[in-house]
């Protein structure tokens, strides 16, 4: 099989990268690009652990090929910043509200908010938790990721 | 030389740094996606392990022939029974030696699970392992296999053990892994009850769901030693056994676990040895990531179990006698198959009071299914239901509101139980009273916050298909195994006036290491920030047993706080000489040693003296800790649920927990820990259970058809510390982590009796087996 010539956009730098055609995208992500942020939690689009922003929507790296991400913009919990350059709203809300545990599922979590919140910034309580559906996190029962969650909602609405 | 500050002239409010919600310190890297974790450092020339895994529930390797694996291009090593060293173990990493039996091989020419090992596989690339896997070519003789541990205690059942080189099975004839009969007689049973009431409590196989999947790395360092990267609970219990089944030196093995994404005591599972065995035959680093099914099958589950209870009352309220028969399925292996069971008694009977007598009757027996093993709550969380069920059931009988029944009965401060010194973990346990309780007041908190009288009697009168109800579980559990579990730490100075913290403790998510570094500080009177927390490498940091049986906070915050004491002492002898003082005038505050008059001198300033200028030392002590008690942790348990008659759907509406678990070192980590513990178990409750076919294969061992819940399906879980002081513990904490798995289980049950009048004896709580028993019941 020919290698494919991809070109695209991560975490604001254009890259263009010859890769098998057979490549999924979470793999691409971890192994070619070395960024361990995205992780994965089952392999079948369950979890959540492999959240990545693809022109800005949440989607689950884990069930897509890397092909796919020709000619767009991926941005992983690496390449998340906050208005100052410095750490993303939900980095600094996350760990104020105490809501990472084991951090696994955090970066995919903190993913889904983040799209959530670009696509909605006065999300209720009721959205959060059904955006966060995707995302299985055994440790924080999400009570704290929920709060986190508001939290920064307020701060960018503030 | 010793500066006297005893623990009780200690109080919560003069804290500084233990007792507040300092930053977890691991948060930051977490949170922006640091490569922290097992599987996210890169090794060169790394090769990926696959195992093939039985597809029998009970057969012998007939035959087996690796020529065509060993043919794929890029494989470099296969495995089978045949090439690695037989030696029975336990894979339980429990303190040595293990009260598991040993019954466990590398690799065994037997299989007796579908999922159990039959030969491994390194390769360049993971598909080439997985080709190769395909193509080994097994003859299995298939043998009769026995699912049911009633069946497999039967004589004539199928011998799961038969191999005569196992160690401490009780009776492997009959698949008894393990078995404890205790009694304490003090009359005829049930002589002085006024009502008996007798009946069985079921729960399915269960998994931990970490959202980590096991991963493990061995590899190479400059002297040729292998080192192992895992996620593990439990390194220095890996390093031993590891070195035990491939029949390795200790000094030859270094396990170092990194952040680890979760464990909940199936990282406690030492399944190292068949990636370390790689790794040696390769002479190449060597990667095993379990996928998510093979975390499900292949790890290890919560122990299934059958808990029959009975009990006597009388009308005054009285609790007579009490009797517990626990049958747990162990699976294939007795993997933590004794102590489980001791802790389902062992750790809810002396719950309440009993008159005359207490009867224990447990067994944990062999089947050819997938293999238990350590799951928090150890055996309680079984107990519970039973127990805690029960008593609602004897205060109806009786005609007592069931908290009331509870608070009449819960063994209370200064109060101990017979079972505490018959039922140990493998030796005997200790005699103990309770040392700290702040069980009323968990009480009365959870049932100002449920609403509990006003709901109670507002829901007695409903009609409709769509009831509701209240209902309540008291709950106690350990801190740590008493004269078994030990920790250690070692703590030295730096030249800014910084220390380091060395523990072997492991920190799994729980946040550990920041409470630790709190305990330190708290002595050392600097910030959380300045003792900079070094933990779980073996080459590294002193001994502890891992994460398991609520004994960190416990134990190793004992060890840490013992190790800063002694380093206060350094550091004042020190700062006594700078600022020409007797040392038992001096203290340490804000990062200084401060004189009654106000001399002070920076701590900086006393490194800096120690190490180049006077005297020259290293300010370092290494302290140990054991508990020579293990005092519980209680918890009150409110749930308020909606019964749908119609379709058996249960809603729960709210869910209030309060724990003592005595000081909280860090109360959002505490608040963490229990809401993580309840929603898992409310998540046990309502949806969760592995389901077979009828010869032992696994149904629907992935997240798409395993429901575990989601944000979504999470009701509102309200958490509240009520603080306490426990004398025996550092700064009077105890533990937090598991106790709040146990109370859905009961309280949701009782709360759908008193919703719909249904009573439910077998979990989960499906719409399914609820409209069943309401049909049954006929409530509709």
């Amino acid at each position: 099989m020919r290698p494919f010539a991809l070109k695209c956009k991560v975490n604001g730098l254009a890259i263009e990268r010859e890769i098998p055609s057979s490549r999924s995208l979470l793999d691409f992500i971890r192994e070619d690009l070395g960024l361990k942020g995205t992780k994965e939690g089952c392999g079948e689009g369950e979890c959540g652990a492999c959240l990545v922003l693809l022109d800005g929507k949440a989607v689950n790296s884990c069930l897509m090929m890397a092909v796919q991400l020709h000619g767009k913009e991926l941005v992983t919990i690496e390449g998340l910043k906050g208005r100052d350059g410095g750490l993303h709203a939900l980095q600094k809300t996350f760990m104020e509200e105490g809501a990472v545990q084991c951090g696994f599922c955090t970066p995919g979590l903190i993913i889904a908010s983040e799209a959530l919140l670009r696509r909605k910034p006065d999300a209720t309580l009721e959205d959060i938790k059904q955006e966060l559906t995707g995302n299985l996190c055994r440790c924080t029962g999400y009570e704290k990721v929920l709060s986190a969650v508001e939290k920064a909602r307020d701060n960018r609405n503030a | 030389m010793t500066v006297s500050r005893t623990e009780t002239s200690m109080d919560a409010k003069d804290l500084k740094v233990v007792n507040k919600p300092v930053r977890k310190q691991d948060a930051l890297g977490l949170a922006c996606g640091e490569p922290v974790f097992a599987d996210d450092q890169e090794f060169k020339g790394l090769l990926h392990a696959k195992l093939l895994w039985s597809p029998h529930a009970h057969a012998r390797i007939k035959k087996i022939d690796v020529s065509a694996a060993l043919k794929v291009p890029g494989v470099k090593a296969v495995l089978t029974y045949k090439d690695v060293p037989r030696v029975p173990h336990t894979t339980a990493g429990q303190g040595y030696p293990e009260p598991s039996p040993y019954d466990t091989y590398t690799l065994d020419s037997k299989v007796r699970y579908v999922g159990d090992r039959v030969a491994a596989v390194a390769a360049e690339t993971p598909e080439a392992a997985q080709e190769a896997v395909s193509k080994i070519k097994v003859d299995y003789e298939v043998l009769p296999a026995v699912l049911d541990p009633f069946e497999a205690m039967k004589d004539g059942a199928p011998v799961i053990h038969d191999e005569p080189d196992s160690k401490n099975i009780p009776d492997a004839r009959r698949n008894i892994a393990a078995k404890f009969d205790f009694e304490v007689k003090n009359g005829e049973w049930f002589k002085e009850a006024d009502h008996v009431l007798e009946h069985s409590w079921s729960i399915p196989y269960l998994q931990h769901c970490a959202l980590e999947p096991h991963t493990s790395i061995a590899y190479f360092d400059n002297f040729g030693r292998v080192v192992l990267r895992t996620s593990t609970q439990v390194p220095f219990h890996v390093r031993r056994i590891v070195a035990q089944a491939l029949k390795l030196p200790v000094k030859k093995i270094r396990v170092i676990k990194p952040r680890i994404g979760g464990g909940f005591g199936s990282k406690q599972e030492v399944l190292e040895d068949i990636v370390a065995a790689l790794a040696l035959k390769t002479r190449r680093p060597v990667k095993l990531e379990y996928t998510r099914k093979e975390t499900f099958v292949s790890s290890r589950t919560r122990h299934p179990a059958v808990c029959r209870m009975k009990a006597g009352v009388k009308n005054d309220g009285t609790i007579t006698d009490a009797e517990m028969e626990i049958t747990l399925n162990t699976g294939a292996y007795g993997s933590h198959a004794l102590t489980v069971m001791m802790c389902s008694g062992s750790h809810t009977i002396p719950m309440y009071r009993v008159k005359n007598n207490i009867r224990f009757v447990g067994r944990s027996v062999y089947t050819n299914m997938p293999v238990a093993g350590a799951y928090r709550g150890y055996g309680a969380t079984q107990g519970f239901f039973a127990w805690e069920c029960l008593m609602d059931m004897l205060a109806e009988s009786i005609g007592m509101d069931p908290v009331e029944f509870r608070r009449r009965n819960y063994i209370k401060l200064g109060e101990g139980s017979p079972v505490f010194k018959a039922m140990g973990e493998g030796r005997e346990g200790v005699e103990q009273v309770i040392t700290s309780t702040g069980l009323f007041e968990a009480i009365q908190k959870g049932m100002d916050e449920i609403k509990w009288a006003e709901k109670r009697a507002k829901y007695a009168k409903q009609s409709g298909p769509v009831r509701r109800g209240v209902g309540a579980a008291c709950m106690m559990q350990g801190s740590g195994i008493p004269e078994v579990d030990m920790a250690s730490a070692t703590i030295k100075m730096n030249e800014d006036g910084s220390f380091n913290l060395l523990v072997g403790a492991a920190d799994l998510g729980t946040g550990s290491d920041t409470i630790l570094a709190q305990i330190a500080a708290e002595v050392l009177g600097v910030k959380t920030e300045d003792i900079v927390v070094t933990s779980s490498d073996t080459d590294v940091t002193p001994f502890d047993v891992g994460a398991y049986a609520s004994s960190t906070t416990f134990i190793s915050g004992g060890a840490a706080k013992k190790a800063a004491e002694k380093v206060r002492d350094m550091v004042l002898a020190v700062g006594a000489k700078i600022l020409d003082k007797k040392p038992e005038a001096l203290r340490l505050e804000g990062g200084k040693v401060v004189a009654a008059d106000g001399a002070s001198c920076a701590l900086s300033e006393v490194a800096n003296t120690s190490l180049y200028y006077y005297d020259q030392h290293q300010i370092c002590a290494t302290a140990s800790h054991y508990g020579h008690t293990s005092p519980p942790p209680f918890q009150a348990n409110f749930a308020e649920v909606e019964v749908d008659t119609g379709t058996g759907k249960v809603k729960v509406l709210d869910y209030v927990s309060c724990v003592d678990c005595g000081t909280a070192i860090n109360p959002q980590l505490a608040e963490g820990q229990n809401d993580g513990a309840v929603v898992n178990g409310i998540s046990h409750t309502l949806s969760e259970e592995l389901e077979f076919s009828s010869n032992g294969t696994p149904l629907n061992a992935s997240f798409r058809r395993y429901k575990i819940l989601s944000a979504a399906d999470t009701p509102p879980v309200r958490t509240f510390i009520i603080p306490t002081w426990e004398p025996a513990g550092p700064f009077g904490a105890k533990s937090v982590s598991e106790i709040g798995i146990n109370g859905p289980l009961p309280a949701i049950a009782n709360a759908i009796y008193a919703a719909c009048g249904v009573r439910l004896f077998d979990a989960p709580f499906t719409p399914d087996r609820v409209l069943a028993a309401i049909k049954k019941a006929g409530k509709r």
